[in-house]
């Protein structure tokens, strides 16, 4: 927690993520990390990732909450440095980052304006995460929609795309290939 | 004496951290680059799953060891991964079938760990378990198309299993520290794993056309310290830069 229970959660999207925002600046802040890309899909901010769990600043001291995607995410240094840095911009002294794993990050937290950003720029969004039922093995079949054509006849082409987060298909009816966000 | 905390996460760490590293071994090396990238993927999810314990172990033991530490500056007798996970990779074939076993067993541990009373170790399973469920598709999916395939991979897949079976009895190894968690509410008791588990691989290598061998499982040392002569090798690559420049940074 930041330093103990929030006074609010607001976010500066209509739609966002829920976000623990105190102290006298913690809006300013979220603002800043709300301006703040994620470097492998830069189209969204760490915020409507939902990797921005909580804020809390006052005067010119910030302490922010972060949780990764995956476990092994490879970007959670960039994304902390790009957060320090825009923080530090913003005249933020005093920047302190802390990473949580609980509650574990998940899809449902991406809002939809957030996934409408995504399909345009040529990601099929998640659906639903189904974390709680018990696996599928052997051959499934997903419903995902083309980014493109918006064809739901589509393949997949490979679980594990150019970053954890992501899945490989290829559309049938348009031909291209696109990625899709994992439900997680 | 060691903390029971300290040594289950360690055991559990270091079973990712190990696997991690023979499976980015393919990195490069994979038979499509579809699967090249998906080890490597699967790699990099073990690694982090591996930071997340080694972390609360070294928090645990209070030494002032770090994640870093405790993965580059211990020898082979201080690792308590499972052997299964420290054999050499093989073929595609047998990685994959070693990925089956090992993922399925992560799935149901995780799930029983994530209602651990330990809130952190908890917050750790539940994280890792959503990640256990891709790679446990992932395997089931290869073993099945590998198994039930060509006379070829059948026969290959059949010859993983056959080998890489007899090590799986030490997935459910316990000793008084995991006694003494399971009996706090801190950890599941492995023992009451075993069903699920082996309920789950009945199906899944019947699916792929493969018999479980009838061979027991009955290899342990790993838990305790004692391991095949592969590890030793595998530490060395692993552990030859850190310690060559002990701090550097980059």
């Amino acid at each position: 927690m930041v330093g103990g229970p929030a006074e609010w959660r607001w976010s500066g999207a209509a739609d966002g993520p829920d976000v623990a925002v105190s102290g006298s600046r913690g809006k300013d802040a979220l603002l800043v990390l709300e301006e703040v890309k994620d470097p492998e899909v830069p189209v969204l901010s760490v915020v409507e990732l939902g990797i921005v769990r909580g804020v809390e600043a006052d005067a010119d001291r910030v302490a922010v909450t972060i949780t990764p995607t995956y476990s092994g995410c490879p970007a959670m240094k960039t994304i902390e440095d790009d957060v320090r840095g825009a923080l530090g911009r913003a005249g933020f002294e005093s920047i302190e980052i802390r990473t949580v794993y609980s509650p574990a990050w998940t899809t449902d937290w991406i809002p939809e304006p957030a996934r409408e950003k995504l399909r345009a720029y040529g990601i099929a969004p998640p659906g639903a995460a189904a974390a709680g039922e018990p696996v599928p093995l052997g051959r499934t079949v997903r419903a995902v929609k083309c980014p493109y054509c918006i064809s739901p006849d589509t393949a997949l082409q490979s679980e594990f795309g150019s970053t954890a987060c992501k899945s490989l298909y290829v559309c049938r009816s348009c031909k291209l290939p696109f990625e899709h966000f994992k439900s997680f | 004496m060691t903390p029971p905390l300290f040594s289950y996460a360690i055991r559990h760490g270091d079973d990712r951290l190990v696997l991690g590293h023979r499976l980015s071994e393919w990195c490069g090396h994979g038979p499509i680059l579809e699967e090249d990238i998906a080890m490597a993927n699967i790699a990099l999810d073990l690694l982090g799953q591996a930071t997340m314990f080694l972390k609360l172990a070294g928090r645990v033991e209070g030494q002032g060891r770090d994640e870093d530490a405790l993965a580059y500056w211990r020898d082979e007798r201080e690792f308590r991964n499972l052997e299964l996970v420290e054999l050499p990779r093989g073929d595609f074939g047998f990685t994959m079938v070693r990925q089956l076993l090992f993922s399925a067993f992560a799935y149901h541990h995780l799930e029983a760990l994530a209602r651990s009373s330990h809130l952190e170790l908890a917050g750790i399973a539940a994280k890792a378990h959503k990640e256990s469920r891709y790679h446990l598709r992932h395997a089931a999916e290869w073993v099945q198309r590998l198994g039930d395939g060509t006379a070829e991979s059948h026969e290959r897949t059949q010859k993983a299993l056959d080998q890489l079976w007899p090590w799986t009895g030490e997935l459910f190894f316990q000793d008084d520290a995991d006694r003494a968690l399971a009996a706090e509410g801190v950890a599941p008791d492995l023992e009451s794993l075993r069903a699920p588990w082996e309920g789950m691989m009945k199906e899944q290598l019947a699916r792929a056309t493969l018999a479980i061998p009838a061979a027991p499982m009955r290899m342990t040392g790993g838990r305790i310290g004692r391991h095949t002569e592969h590890l030793g090798h595998m530490l060395a690559e692993m552990q030859i830069v850190a310690r060559s420049h002990p701090g550097a940074k980059w």
